[in-house]
């Protein structure tokens, strides 16, 4: 069968994410898809070896740099688990609030890059500036806007002092009103729902064979979330529910999120308002023989950490699995038989740390000649939703 | 209890295959079974109990590559870690591939970190280092 191949992805680290996706397209239906990791493989789990236990934790800070905090949290987690002790009160209520203003600002920044892929620019534009002041936030407790170095072995690294409560429980508020508006505006445009509905659907047999997590596992009806199974830090002391979707699609996968910034900015303010006094830090000194799992949900699903300590000062063993190792491979079953107009969106359905499109090339595959370059294809999606628009007369 | 009931099942089926129990909290516990025992108890928890294959992560311990299989049935959040022995030099296993698609990545990431081959895993090649990495040039081996 004649077909054409499309590579998707950059080679070049330092500005966007480095994964490869080579789409093999027949006309305008994707027939396969090939996917390539380790462009910018450092080997964490073999550095973790060589740093000590309090180390470990700035430097998993640096895997996401989304979703920085996600891999400390489940870090500690794993070494609260091999120890056997949990880290004082406030500690844990720091920590989930450190956990939910980043699945706030992750969730936000997704949504951005959803609606500029679909053509929506001002959904980009409004999405990145209301997720400022949620970096605002963490930059008034941690003195930074990423890698807030907030998770420690035993507890965390910095008190929230009471005096920055009201604030940020004003700024957070603030944002709901705004939420409702991306609410209404995704669920009630027509546009929108044509180019999502139905759209590279994962069913539930799917998620559980590729081990699906996260909002990507929730919209096909999977009702798992570590915060709620597996309850870790302040999460089983506030009230919340996990927030679930049937279609399996990308229109599901943009639902759950919005419905989850909900729950998070909940979360907060209720772990604030229940802060109790008291010390952050169990000040632990020696990490005893033994292994520990730990879990945490990060914005785009589980982390898992596996620590394994030999009684010295360093981990003899550090296995860490990221969402995406999961989620990405699930792109396999979600993009093939759909167009290359719609490969984009799916492909970014899932959050996959990844948001390297305009990088995409559409290569002859007999004769190696470009014919497209990144910006085409994003292009063509933006194209699509036009014609759609037009069609409804909006 | 359904927790109570998985532990017993296990221990069943694994009869003579079992080598150690660890019952470490509410939500942890760790299975030691023979290699030819894995496919047997990773299809009942994936088939009968429903449960998610999470991720396996592999060790070297000088003398074995030792791996666990770590699966997590969400309903009662209870963490199952399978472990098993690979002794040196012989570190094939069968390949949980057949059961469920979520086995394919990293069982290629435990063949190209540590050597173990997987019996039944036809697609195995590099996934994180280069095409061109050097043969039996293991970056997670301690020997």
């Amino acid at each position: 069968m004649s077909h054409k191949i499309i590579p998707i992805g950059p080679y070049h680290p330092l500005q966007e994410e480095p994964e490869f996706f080579k789409l093999h397209v027949d006309g305008e239906t994707v027939v396969d898809i090939d996917i390539e990791l380790g462009y910018n493989h450092r080997l964490v789990e073999k550095i973790a070896e060589s740093k000590n236990f309090d180390q470990v934790a700035f430097m998993v800070e640096r895997i996401c740099g989304i979703c920085s905090t996600s891999h400390p949290f489940a870090y500690v987690n794993a070494i609260d688990d091999l120890l056997g002790e949990k880290p004082p009160e406030r500690a844990l209520y720091i920590r989930t609030v450190i956990g939910e203003l980043e699945r706030i600002h992750s969730h936000l920044l997704w949504l951005g890059l959803a609606g500029h892929f679909l053509g929506y620019n001002t959904v980009w534009m409004w999405a990145w500036r209301y997720r400022e002041p949620v970096l605002d936030i963490f930059e008034r407790i941690a003195g930074n806007r990423q890698n807030y170095g907030m998770m420690k072995p035993g507890g965390v690294r910095r008190d929230i002092f009471e005096e920055d409560f009201p604030w940020i429980k004003k700024t957070l508020k603030d944002l709901i009103p705004k939420l409702d508006m991306f609410k209404g505006a995704i669920m009630d445009d027509p546009v929108i729902r044509m180019r999502t509905e139905g759209v590279g659907v994962l069913t539930k047999e799917d998620a559980r064979d590729y081990g699906l997590v996260g909002p990507t596992a929730r919209s096909s009806g999977v009702n798992i979330d570590i915060r709620r199974d597996d309850p870790y830090a302040a999460y089983d002391k506030v009230e919340w529910k996990v927030c679930t979707h049937e279609g399996g699609d990308v229109f599901s996968k943009a639902v759950v999120r919005i419905l989850e910034l909900y729950q998070s900015i909940n979360i907060v303010i209720q772990c604030l308002d229940k802060m109790p006094k008291g010390p952050i830090d169990s000040g632990i000194k020696d990490i005893p023989k033994g292994e520990g799992i730990g879990r945490h949900e990060a914005p785009r699903g589980e982390v898992v950490h596996y620590v394994m300590a030999d009684g010295g000062n360093s981990p003899a063993r550090h296995k860490i699995r990221a969402p995406s190792f999961m989620n990405v491979a699930s792109n396999k079953k979600a993009v093939i038989g759909e167009t290359i107009s719609d490969a984009t969106i799916i492909l970014a359905a899932v959050d996959p740390c990844y948001c390297c499109t305009e990088r995409m090339a559409v290569v002859d595959y007999k004769t190696g000649r470009k014919m497209m370059d990144g910006q085409d294809l994003v292009r063509l999606s933006q194209e699509k939703t036009e014609k759609i628009k037009n069609k409804l007369g909006r | 209890m359904k927790r109570e009931a998985i532990i017993e099942n296990i221990k069943v089926r694994s009869g003579r295959d079992l080598i150690e129990f660890v019952d470490k909290s509410k939500n942890r516990i760790y299975f030691t079974i023979n290699k030819n025992m894995l496919p047997q108890i990773a299809k009942y928890l994936f088939n009968e109990e429903k449960a998610r294959f999470s991720t396996a992560s592999g060790v070297d311990t000088r003398k074995a590559v030792e791996i666990l299989y770590h699966f997590t049935v969400d309903d009662i959040g209870l963490f199952i870690s399978l472990r098993v022995i690979l002794e040196k030099p012989d570190l094939e296993i069968d390949s949980l591939l057949p059961l469920f698609k979520c086995a394919e990545w990293i069982e290629m990431e435990l063949h190209e970190m540590l050597g173990v081959s997987f019996k039944g895993h036809e697609n195995m090649k590099h996934l994180l280092l280069k095409d061109d990495w050097p043969e039996a040039n293991y970056p997670l081996r301690k020997d």
